[in-house]
C-alpha cells in the first residue's frame, strides 16, 4: 500500500521547491464555457489543487479531445494540446511513454471518451500508460447543441430523438474496471474538497487513472446530477467509498447478500455485516459489483475510489525494454548497424 | 563425367510452388548467395495474401523472381529463362511468363492426378508433348530428397519438407553459387533443432550432387561478378532500408525515434525491424488502431520524440485527420504509406501507385503535406532521411510514399559511411522568443523556412497550449478572425512551398533528345531499363525521375516545357499527369497499368518508341 500512495506515479517528474499558487496555474485566456457549467467549478478546483503536487509547471501537460470540457487545456498555464475528437488517450500514450518525467493529464467528456474515442480509452486503461483521465460526464453532447450522449438515460429526448433515445448507456466507471483499468473513481463538480482529494490520489497513482466527474451541464441537461446534490436527499444517496471504511450513506448500507451486493436500511444491519471497502483488492469483480449499485439511476450512488491497485505501467515496461537492449548489446551504433548482416567488398 | 560451363551475362529465375513449399526462403537463400557472390542483382517476391490458400491450388502459387547479371540492372526482369516449378499449380500460374526455349525444372512428384485435376490439366503435360516449346528437367524432388535423408531421425513429413533446399542446392551448382553462407544460415535457423537443421544441409547437399552427376544438366552456368562501384555491399529490402533510413534519421537528428504502428500487409515489417533495435532507444508502440498509432507518434513529436507512423493506403484514410492536426500544429512527423492495390482492401501483397492523390490532398481544408517518394529499395534509405529532414526543419508531417514492389523487392546497396550522412537536427527553442522578452510566441516563424519555433514540455518558461483550432498569427491563441485564418492558410501552405528541393536531374547521353519520359516513385527501374533498351536500338530519349512530389523541384516546368514530348509511365490512372497538367499546361501523354505488378521493361521500351516514333 505505502507504494501505492508514495507517489511513484510523479517519482520521475521533477518538483519544485519554489512555492506555487493558484494564479501561477491561470492563462490570460478568457474562459469561454457557459455561465453557471459546471466546468468552472472544476477548473477553479483543479488550479487550486495542482500547486500543491509541487511538481514544475513546465513538465505538467494537458491533452484533450473536442468538446465542452476539452477547452479546458487552453485555461490551465502548463503545456497543452488540443487535438481531435476522441484521440487524447492516444495521443497522450504517445508522450507519456517517450517522457516519463512528465505528469500527463487527459481532459475528456462523455461523447469524446466513450463515443468516438472509446476504443483509445479502453485501450490506455488495459495498458496502464501513466496518464489522469479526467472524464467529465454530463450525460448529453453540449458542444454540437444538446444530442443525447453514450451515458444519458434510456428514452431520453434530445433534438435528436424527439421520441426517445433507444440505446443503453454505458456506466464509465464499469466500463473502466472491465478493461481492468488500474484505478478509477468518480467524484462531482459541486463538491470541491471531495474532487481534489481524489484528484490527488489519481495524481500520485502509477499508471492510467481514470476519474469520472459528474459535471453539470446547465444549459441542454440542468440539474443532470441534482440528487447528488440537493442537500434534502444528497446524504441518504450518496455511498462513500473510502479504503478501510463501511461503505454507507447516511441511512443506507451495502452488505453481500445472496446473489451479489445489496443496498439495505443502515439501522438493519449489524455493523459486522457492512462491507468494507477495499481499493487495493487485485481482484476487479468487487469494484464492478459496487459500480453496478446505481443501477436504476441514482437511487444510491457510490462515490469516492473504486480501485486503486499497483501494477506496473507501460511507460515504465517500454523504458525497462529499453534499459535491457543496452545492458544485453550495448548502445547501438549505427556504423554497426548498417554495415552489419552478409556483407562484401568491391574495389 | 566433365560438364560444360556456359558463360552468361545474366539470368532471371523463378522459384514457384505452393505457399507451403518454402519458396520465399529458397528465392532469399539463392539471392543471399548471388549476393556473396557479387553479381549485380533485383528481386520481386510475388505471394498470395492468404497464409495458407488451400494447397496446390492455383491461389496458393507464391514465387520469387531473381535477376542477377555480371553488369549493372536495373529491374527483377520481365521473364524468367528458368521456372522451378514445384507443382502443376506453380507450372500452370507461370508458364505464360515463360518465353520459348526457357528451362523448367519440375518436380514430378507433385504432378500426380489428383494435383492435375486440381488445376484443370486433363493429362500430364511433363508426358506429352505440351511443353515441346520448353526445355523441360523433370526432377523428383520430392522422392529424391526423402532418399537422401534417410537414415535421419526425422519424420517423413519433415523430410519432404526439405525438398526447397534440395531444389536450392540444385540451383546453386546449376550456377556455380558459394553455399558455405546457406549451410550456416540453416544450422542458425534451426539451431533448436539440430536433426532438422543436418537434414536440411543434407538436402541442400544433395541437391548440388544431383546436379553434377545427374544426366539431366549436361550444363552448367557462370556469371561473372559485376563491377559496380568500390565498396561495402549489402542486399537489402526495401522495408530494411526504410527501417535502417528512420535509425539513421534518429541518430542524425539526435531525437529518439517513437513509432506509433498498427500491423498492416505490407508494412509490417518495418514495425518488427525497428522493434529489433532498442537499444537505440527507439520505442515501437503497437497501438489499437491506425489512428492511435499516428495518434500517439504525434504525442510523442509534442514531447520532442522523432515520430513515424508506418501504414499501407487504407491506414493512411484512418490517419488523415490527426495528418491534418500535424499540419495545423506544425510538429515533424513521418507518414509512412507503403502502398499497395486498393481501393479498400484491394489486393494487399501487389504493389500500385494509386496514393499519391491522397498523400497530397486526402485531408480536409487546406492541408498542405510534402511528399517523397523511393525510387528503389536501397533508396528508401536516404528518402527516410530525407523526409525527417523536411519534418524536423519545416515542422510538417511528412508523406513517405513507398510501395509494395520496393517494400519486399531487394537489390544489393552499397552501404555509406556514416560520415557521407547529412546533419539534420534542429534546435528546440529554449528562451521565450517576442519582443517583451518574456512572453514566447508559439507561431512566430523563422523568416527563412517559416517553421515555428519547437518547444517540448520540460522547457520552463514556455508553456504554450496548441490545437486543431485556427491559431493567432504569431501568438497561437485560439482565432476566428477571418483576415488572420486566410493569412494562416497561406503562411502553412508558402511554408511547404519553400522548402528546398534538389532540382530535377535529365538524363540524356546525347543531349538531343524530343521525348522525355518521366516517372516517380517505385517506376524508376523499369523506366530507366526501358530507356536503356531504346537508346541501344538507336532510339533517343531524356529520362528524368521525380523524388520530391511536393514541393515539385523548382525547375520541373522548364524541363517538361522543354521535350516535344513528355511520357508518363504510372501504376495508376494518371495521378501524377494531373497534377503536372494542372500545375505547368504541359500536354502529358499517360501510360497507364494497374495490375498490381510493376511494368516491365519490354512493355516500357515499346510505349517509349512508339511515343518517338509519332513525332
Amino acid at each position: 500500500m505505502s507504494d501505492i500512495l508514495n507517489g511513484r506515479g510523479l517519482s520521475l517528474v521533477p518538483k519544485t521547491d519554489v512555492k506555487q499558487s493558484m494564479k501561477e496555474f491561470k492563462t490570460d485566456q478568457e474562459v469561454r464555457w457557459c455561465p453557471g457549467c459546471g466546468d468552472y467549478a472544476i477548473l477553479a478546483a483543479v488550479q487550486s489543487f495542482v500547486p500543491d503536487l509541487g511538481l514544475r509547471r513546465e513538465n505538467m501537460v494537458f491533452v484533450s479531445g473536442i468538446g465542452c470540457s476539452s477547452r479546458f487545456p487552453y485555461y490551465m498555464n502548463t503545456y497543452g494540446f488540443h487535438s481531435i475528437h476522441g484521440r487524447a488517450p492516444a495521443i497522450a500514450t504517445g508522450l507519456a511513454a517517450s517522457r516519463p518525467d512528465l505528469s500527463v493529464w487527459v481532459i475528456t467528456g462523455d461523447g469524446d471518451a466513450l463515443s468516438i474515442g472509446g476504443n483509445h480509452l479502453i485501450h490506455a486503461l488495459r495498458r496502464n500508460v501513466n496518464l489522469n483521465i479526467l472524464l467529465f460526464n454530463n450525460r448529453i453532447y453540449g458542444l454540437t447543441k444538446g444530442q443525447y450522449s453514450p451515458t444519458s438515460e434510456v428514452g431520453k429526448i434530445t433534438k435528436s430523438t424527439p421520441m426517445g433515445s433507444l440505446d443503453k448507456p454505458f456506466n464509465p466507471i464499469s466500463l473502466a474496471i472491465g478493461a481492468e483499468a488500474s484505478f478509477v473513481a468518480r467524484t462531482i463538480d459541486s463538491d470541491r474538497k471531495h474532487l481534489q482529494s481524489v484528484l490527488r490520489e489519481a495524481a500520485e497513482h502509477k499508471g492510467t487513472s481514470l476519474v469520472e466527474i459528474y459535471q453539470n451541464c446547465n444549459i441542454f441537461n440542468d440539474d443532470a446530477f441534482e440528487q447528488l446534490k440537493n442537500p434534502e436527499v444528497r446524504d441518504d444517496i450518496t455511498l462513500r467509498l473510502e479504503h478501510g471504511r463501511p461503505i454507507v450513506s447516511a441511512s443506507k448500507a451495502v452488505r453481500q447478500g445472496p446473489r451479489g451486493l445489496e443496498v439495505v436500511d443502515r439501522a438493519s444491519v449489524r455493523e459486522e455485516e457492512i462491507l468494507v471497502h477495499d481499493t487495493h483488492n487485485p481482484d476487479p469483480s468487487l469494484a464492478f459489483a459496487l459500480s453496478r449499485l446505481d443501477e436504476p439511476a441514482f437511487q444510491h450512488v457510490p462515490i469516492g475510489v473504486f480501485r486503486n491497485v499497483d501494477r506496473p505501467s507501460y511507460d515504465e515496461r517500454m523504458a525497462e525494454q529499453l534499459d535491457q537492449a543496452v545492458a544485453d548489446r550495448g548502445q547501438g551504433d549505427l556504423h554497426d548497424l548498417l554495415h552489419g548482416g552478409d556483407t562484401w567488398r568491391i574495389n | 563425367m566433365t560438364k560444360q560451363v556456359q558463360q552468361l551475362d545474366r539470368v532471371i529465375i523463378r522459384f514457384a510452388g505452393d505457399s507451403g513449399d518454402g519458396m520465399q526462403l529458397t528465392g532469399d537463400r539463392f539471392t543471399a548467395e548471388t549476393a556473396e557472390f557479387g553479381n549485380d542483382l533485383s528481386t520481386l517476391p510475388n505471394f498470395p495474401a492468404e497464409i495458407r490458400a488451400p494447397a496446390g491450388t492455383l491461389p496458393g502459387v507464391s514465387s520469387f523472381q531473381l535477376h542477377f547479371a555480371d553488369h549493372d540492372i536495373l529491374t527483377p526482369g520481365d521473364a524468367p529463362n528458368v521456372l522451378v516449378a514445384m507443382n502443376p499449380a506453380a507450372l500452370k500460374a507461370n508458364l505464360g511468363d515463360l518465353p520459348r526455349g526457357a528451362d523448367v525444372i519440375a518436380n514430378t512428384d507433385e504432378f500426380t492426378k489428383r494435383n492435375l485435376a486440381k488445376v484443370g490439366y486433363a493429362a500430364n503435360p511433363l508426358e506429352d508433348d505440351s511443353l515441346a516449346e520448353w526445355r523441360v528437367h523433370a526432377v523428383p524432388l520430392t522422392t529424391l530428397t526423402v532418399k537422401a535423408l534417410e537414415g535421419f531421425d526425422i519424420s517423413k513429413k519433415d523430410a519432404e519438407r526439405a525438398k526447397n533446399m534440395f531444389a536450392l542446392g540444385l540451383l546453386s551448382w546449376l550456377y556455380h553459387r558459394p553455399t558455405d553462407a546457406t549451410i550456416k544460415f540453416l544450422e542458425g535457423k534451426f539451431a533448436k533443432k539440430p536433426d532438422i537443421a543436418k537434414a536440411n544441409v543434407a538436402a541442400f547437399q544433395a541437391g548440388w550432387n544431383y546436379g553434377e552427376t545427374t544426366e539431366s544438366f549436361s550444363v552448367s552456368y557462370e556469371i561473372k561478378p559485376a563491377k559496380l562501384a568500390a565498396g561495402v555491399y549489402r542486399n537489402i529490402s526495401g522495408n530494411q532500408a526504410l527501417a535502417y533510413g528512420l535509425i539513421a534519421a534518429s541518430v542524425q537528428a539526435r531525437l529518439p525515434l517513437f513509432l506509433g504502428s498498427y500491423p498492416i500487409t505490407p508494412a509490417s515489417d518495418i514495425l518488427h525491424e525497428l522493434s529489433r533495435h532498442k537499444r537505440f532507444g527507439i520505442r515501437t508502440f503497437q497501438a489499437e488502431d491506425e489512428i492511435a498509432g499516428v495518434g500517439a507518434a504525434l504525442g510523442a513529436a509534442f514531447g520532442g520524440a522523432l515520430g513515424v507512423t508506418t501504414t499501407s493506403g487504407p491506414g493512411v484514410a484512418l490517419k488523415a485527420e490527426t495528418v491534418g492536426l500535424a499540419v495545423t500544429t506544425e510538429l515533424p512527423l513521418i507518414v509512412v504509406d507503403v502502398q499497395r492495390a486498393g481501393p479498400s482492401t484491394g489486393m494487399p501483397t501487389k504493389t500500385e501507385q494509386t496514393d499519391l492523390l491522397m498523400a497530397m490532398f486526402g485531408r480536409n481544408g487546406e492541408s498542405p503535406v510534402p511528399v517523397i517518394a523511393p525510387s528503389t529499395p536501397s533508396d528508401c534509405f536516404h528518402a527516410a532521411i530525407e523526409a525527417a529532414r523536411i519534418a524536423v526543419k519545416y515542422r510538417t508531417p511528412v508523406m513517405l510514399l513507398s510501395d509494395g514492389y520496393l517494400a519486399n523487392g531487394s537489390e544489393p546497396w552499397r552501404v555509406p559511411e556514416v560520415s557521407e550522412l547529412p546533419d539534420i537536427s534542429v534546435d528546440f527553442a529554449t528562451a521565450p522568443n517576442g519582443d517583451d522578452g518574456e512572453t514566447y510566441l508559439p507561431f512566430k516563424r523563422d523568416p527563412g523556412t517559416l517553421a515555428r519555433p519547437w518547444a517540448v514540455p520540460g522547457t520552463p518558461g514556455l508553456e504554450h497550449r496548441i490545437g486543431g483550432i485556427e491559431k493567432a498569427d504569431g501568438t497561437g491563441n485560439i482565432s476566428y478572425d477571418p483576415d488572420n485564418h486566410d493569412r494562416m492558410v497561406r503562411l502553412r501552405q508558402a511554408k511547404i512551398d519553400g522548402i528546398d528541393v534538389p532540382d530535377l536531374a535529365v538524363e540524356d547521353p546525347d543531349g538531343d533528345a524530343r521525348v522525355l519520359v518521366l516517372g516517380w516513385g517505385s517506376t524508376y527501374g523499369p523506366i530507366a531499363a526501358a530507356a536503356r533498351r531504346v537508346r541501344k536500338a538507336g532510339g533517343k530519349v531524356a529520362q528524368a525521375h521525380l523524388r520530391h512530389l511536393n514541393p515539385l523541384p523548382a525547375n520541373t516546368g522548364e524541363v517538361l516545357r522543354s521535350y516535344d514530348k513528355v511520357l508518363l509511365p504510372e501504376i495508376n490512372l494518371g495521378q501524377l499527369a494531373l497534377l503536372l497538367r494542372a500545375r505547368f499546361l504541359v500536354d502529358i501523354i499517360s501510360y497507364n497499368r494497374v495490375r498490381g505488378l510493376p511494368f516491365k521493361a519490354e512493355e516500357l521500351a515499346g510505349v517509349i518508341q512508339d511515343v518517338i516514333d509519332s513525332e
